[in-house]
């Protein structure tokens, strides 16, 4: 043994507690200790704030929510429940019937629709809703064009309250849907089929006894999904004008000063969401995965009467048609002067204008740059907790791993609304968690938002991408010597890689594009991008609006395409 | 080139035995073989050596070291796993340099031993390849040379050929000896397959349920099995119960059944010299050690099925109650059929006499 003295002390201290079988807890706590302080505390101050008045802890809030002197609550609770389910069934139908069609028939235009298919992941929520009301809503681009085609006094029809959200909750959603079927369609054995018709069945019988049943666990996946989504969708309503729905209520409560009742309605939708979090877990294990790659892919049946080309490629055109428009209108209108755009049907005077802006003007780029700076803090923080979370449960064994394995896909399953009125709640007055400062109001609240909102996606990208990594190979490299920091860096780091990334670009990209928590804790100086749209929009500045939402359209296709190239397509699971 | 020893090591996984009160001694320079069927431990005890797995129970030793708990990238050991795992991220020449790198070793030295470590394996044009480039073939090689690249005092294979082709296999057997004999480095080898075992060994060790069968030389696990799991995994082998009715000095006379008598000795047995009469007991005889026509230990039966392969003519032939396996070598001899009768007799050095 040779060398200095003070650096064998210090490897002997390393490798005596890389070695300990409590290292394992060294490398947990930190993020155990994160989930307390931003996930758990939080939401247990909510929670106070709900039971606590004066006279001490009490269930009056929860009394007066559920009681029926005044309805406004329930009919909240109701209206979030009725529009999930009616969401969830027509994001099924229109999912599973676009997968079939994908997978099963050859016709002309699948290729370019099934890349257009995957569009509306590509608008954040707040972007696809503005498009929407300018394509749908009452003074929008189609209304007004049947108007004037059929030179009527009023438009004919446009997209507002509950069939609004819906449409929007199904235009968005259905891709859930739509990438599981589709997946399961592909690992649909055609030889099943095939022995079915040949013992006699019906087209119907086939479908009822074999197909569907085999399509089961991926539509129950989807729908609790959808579900889920659904409930702490927040943006949809908000712009559709419809009031009584959960998300609503609790915005509502907070803008009235009705904290307790803020905090109340908060926590009954945080149990919703996470008691499905903790069904989907639970249906997700129970679930057997068959061995889907049996090396014969699906053959798709060629369409060969005229009548139905015909058909298919009316069809092809109007999906095409319908998934491309809310990004051709923002494109369109992000051109338009601000103000002028009134009565027309679409905007009459262009100008490169607000481009330049951007990127020129302070007041303009002022939100893009908060935006960039606190998504690139946040992901930071994710990068660091989320893949030594994702590499603590995946390699290794210790007390409280399930726990710790739903703990952190939590923050994944609360509404945004939730989550920022738990830091609200939390971070208000200084306490320990927050360094003794108040959060509020300051620079760091919308950066700890993103990052408790983001963690589980570079988590469980990362997670994915160490399964497939043989362990063996982590062995391999000790035995050569190497020590346990030496091969995380050296081997486990690398080879996660792709997956660590596709992860980051999400969490970044989301977090740029973050509205619904934003828009409760943000402070003047700090306006994400978000809301400054949400501002622009309500001030007719929509040229500026939708220049901001191209922005961000571009820097989500770019990611989206990156993770693409990096993972072979696998980066859906991160999605 | 180290000394491995293991004192009565344990390994439980929760209230599962993993392995058993293991003892072994290896020799500097020697190939020591774990053989047995899936699931005996061989893999366990193999990790434990390499500091993977920490022993319940037992001490081990690398040169009297006590290394029981010493971490694995203290150990200098070389690992050759049965996927190889390979950095999938790294080429043939930064997988061979990785444990040269980790001691910090310089750029030039590094290259050299690279260079001719790549050459012992009949790899050097291959340097800059990535691994999904290569047959499964060279990714063992390359797996043996970055195992062997630094150096190590004992080199640890689990299984290194399950993974390719029966020719293969052998081309890498012969190959691997090769490299064994001409580094002489301590090697300890996992497999489930008796010829690698008996080929390449100078011991084996076998084992069952986590218990050590038998330790020794292919010989001896081949012609001496201490018990009938030993006798019946090496090669095939009749054993056949009795009990012994006489002892007159060397010389063992073991009733089997159906009143059929047969010669032994005491230097052929298990037991040795504590052998008593009436004690029941089993006879291992090898297929081969039994020949057509009359002579000593004669037997008398009727052939049940004949097989004939070229080197040899196969017969099952029931003696009796007893069913026997008998390989005559072929030189020409009449082939007999199903149903004659034949007459066979076991020389007495054919006759090994183990325990219940
Ligand atoms: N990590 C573990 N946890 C629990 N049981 C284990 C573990 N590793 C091995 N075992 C058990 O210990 C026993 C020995 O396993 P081991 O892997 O050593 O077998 P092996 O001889 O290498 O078999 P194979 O030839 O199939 O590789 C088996 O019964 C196995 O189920
Ligand atoms: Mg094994």
């Amino acid at each position: 043994m040779s060398g200095n003295q003070d650096v064998v002390m210090k490897e002997n201290w390393w490798s005596r507690l890389t070695r300990s079988k409590y290292f394992v807890y060294v490398l947990i706590s930190p993020i155990f200790l994160v989930l307390l302080a931003y996930v758990i505390y939080p939401f247990y101050q909510t929670f106070l704030q709900s039971v606590m008045t004066e006279e001490g802890a009490t269930f009056e809030n929860y009394q007066r929510f559920f009681g029926l002197t005044s309805t406004a609550n329930l009919e909240a609770l109701w209206t979030s429940i009725y529009i999930s389910v009616i969401s969830v069934i027509t994001c099924a139908i229109v999912g599973v019937t676009m997968a079939f069609l994908m997978e099963r028939y050859e016709f002309p235009g699948r290729r370019i629709l099934s890349v257009l298919i995957l569009v509306p992941m590509a608008l954040p929520p707040l972007v696809g809703v503005l498009s929407f009301t300018f394509l749908y809503g009452e003074s929008g681009i189609i209304p007004r064009f049947f108007q004037a085609l059929f030179n009527l006094d009023s438009v004919p029809f446009a997209l507002k309250g509950v069939v609004g959200v819906i449409v929007v909750h199904t235009f968005t959603m259905y891709t859930y849907f739509y990438l599981t079927a589709a997946a399961a369609i592909k690992g649909l054995d055609p030889s099943l089929e095939e022995a079915a018709t040949s013992l006699g069945s019906g087209r119907i019988r086939i479908w009822l006894k074999v197909i569907l049943p085999m399509l089961t666990p991926s539509l129950v996946a989807s729908s609790l999904l959808v579900f889920m989504i659904s409930m702490a969708s927040y943006t949809a309503p908000l712009m559709f004008g419809v009031d009584r729905t959960m998300t609503m209520q609790i915005y509502l409560s907070r803008t009235n000063g009705n904290l307790d009742m803020a905090a109340t309605q908060s926590t009954i939708l945080s149990i919703v969401s996470i008691s499905f979090l903790i069904l989907m877990r639970w249906y997700q294990g129970r679930r057997n995965f068959q061995n889907q790659s049996k090396g014969i892919g699906v053959h798709r049946t060629e369409l060969r009467s005229q009548l139905a080309k015909y058909l298919s490629m009316a069809f092809s055109f109007i999906g095409v048609i319908i998934l491309m428009l809310p990004i051709l209108v923002l494109v369109l209108i992000s051109f338009s002067v601000d103000g002028e755009w009134t009565v027309q049907i679409i905007p009459t005077s262009y100008t490169l204008q607000h481009y330049i802006d951007l990127f020129t003007d302070e007041r303009t780029w002022r939100p893009i740059w908060n935006s960039l700076q606190m998504s690139f803090v946040a992901t930071a923080g994710n990068i660091l907790f989320g893949v030594a979370a994702a590499y603590a449960l995946v390699r290794m064994r210790f007390k409280g791993k399930v726990f710790l394995d739903i703990l952190i896909m939590v923050p994944w399953a609360l509404p945004g609304t939730v989550v920022a009125v738990n830091l609200i709640a939390a971070f208000s007055e200084p306490n320990v968690f927050s360094f003794n400062q108040v959060l509020i109001g300051t620079f760091w609240i919308l950066p700890l938002a993103y990052f408790v909102r983001h963690l589980p996606l570079i988590f469980r990208s990362t997670s994915a991408a160490l399964m497939q990594m043989d362990e063996s190979v982590e062995e391999a490299a000790r035995s050569l010597g190497a020590n346990w920091w030496y091969t995380f860096r050296r081997v486990v780091m690398p080879m996660a890689f792709s997956g660590i990334l596709a992860g980051t670009l999400l969490a970044l990209v989301q977090g740029i594009g973050e509205f619904v928590a934003s828009i409760l804790i943000y402070s003047t100086s700090t306006m994400p991008l978000s809301v400054a749209i949400f501002q622009k929009m309500y001030a007719f500045q929509f040229g500026t609006a939708c220049a901001y939402g191209v922005l961000q359209i571009v820097l989500i296709i770019l990611v989206l395409f990156i993770s693409q190239k990096l993972t072979d397509g696998k980066a859906g699971a991160a999605i | 080139m180290k000394n491995v020893r293991l004192e009565t090591v344990s390994k439980m996984f929760g209230s599962a035995v993993g392995v058993e009160n293991v003892d072994i001694d290896v020799k500097p320079g020697e190939f020591f073989t774990f053989l047995g069927p899936s699931g005996c431990g061989k893999t366990t005890t193999l990790r434990m050596i390499a500091g993977f797995y920490f022993p319940t129970k037992g001490k081990i030793y690398f040169d009297n070291r006590d290394v029981t708990t010493l971490q694995p990238n203290k150990r200098n050991i070389g690992m050759v796993f049965q996927n190889y795992a390979l950095f999938p991220h790294m080429t043939v020449f930064e997988n061979i340099a990785f444990g040269l790198e980790v001691r910090k070793m310089s750029k030039a030295v590094i290259k050299e031993k690279v260079e001719r470590a790549q050459k012992l394996v009949h790899l050097e044009k291959y340097g800059a390849r990535k691994i999904n480039e290569l047959s499964g073939g060279q990714q063992q090689r390359v797996a043996l040379a970055r195992a062997l690249v630094i150096e190590p005092d004992i080199l640890l294979l689990d299984e290194p050929l399950s993974n390719l082709d029966a020719k293969l296999r052998e081309e890498t057997r012969v190959e691997i000896k090769r490299l064994q004999v001409e580094l002489g480095v301590t090697t300890i080898y996992v497999t489930h397959d008796q010829t690698e075992a008996m080929t390449m060994s100078d011991r084996i060790m076998v084992m069952k349920e986590g218990v050590v069968q038998q330790i020794g030389t292919p010989q001896e696990i081949y012609n001496k099995p201490t018990n009938h799991f030993v006798a019946s995994f090496i090669g095939e082998s009749n054993v056949l119960n009795g009990e012994v009715v006489e002892i007159i000095e060397n010389s063992v006379k073991v009733k089997l059944e159906d009143h059929i008598f047969v010669q032994g000795s005491i230097d052929q047995s298990a037991n040795g010299k504590n052998l008593t009469i009436g004690e029941k007991i089993k006879c291992s005889i090898r297929p081969e050690a039994v020949f057509e026509g009359p002579g000593v230990n004669e037997l008398h039966g009727t052939i049940q099925l004949v097989e004939f392969t070229g080197v040899s003519i196969n017969y099952v032939v029931k003696v009796g109650s007893n069913i026997m396996k008998v390989m005559i070598i072929n030189k020409g001899n009449r082939i007999l059929n199903r149903g004659d009768s034949i007459t066979l007799h076991v020389p007495v050095n054919g006759i090994y006499l183990i325990g219940e």
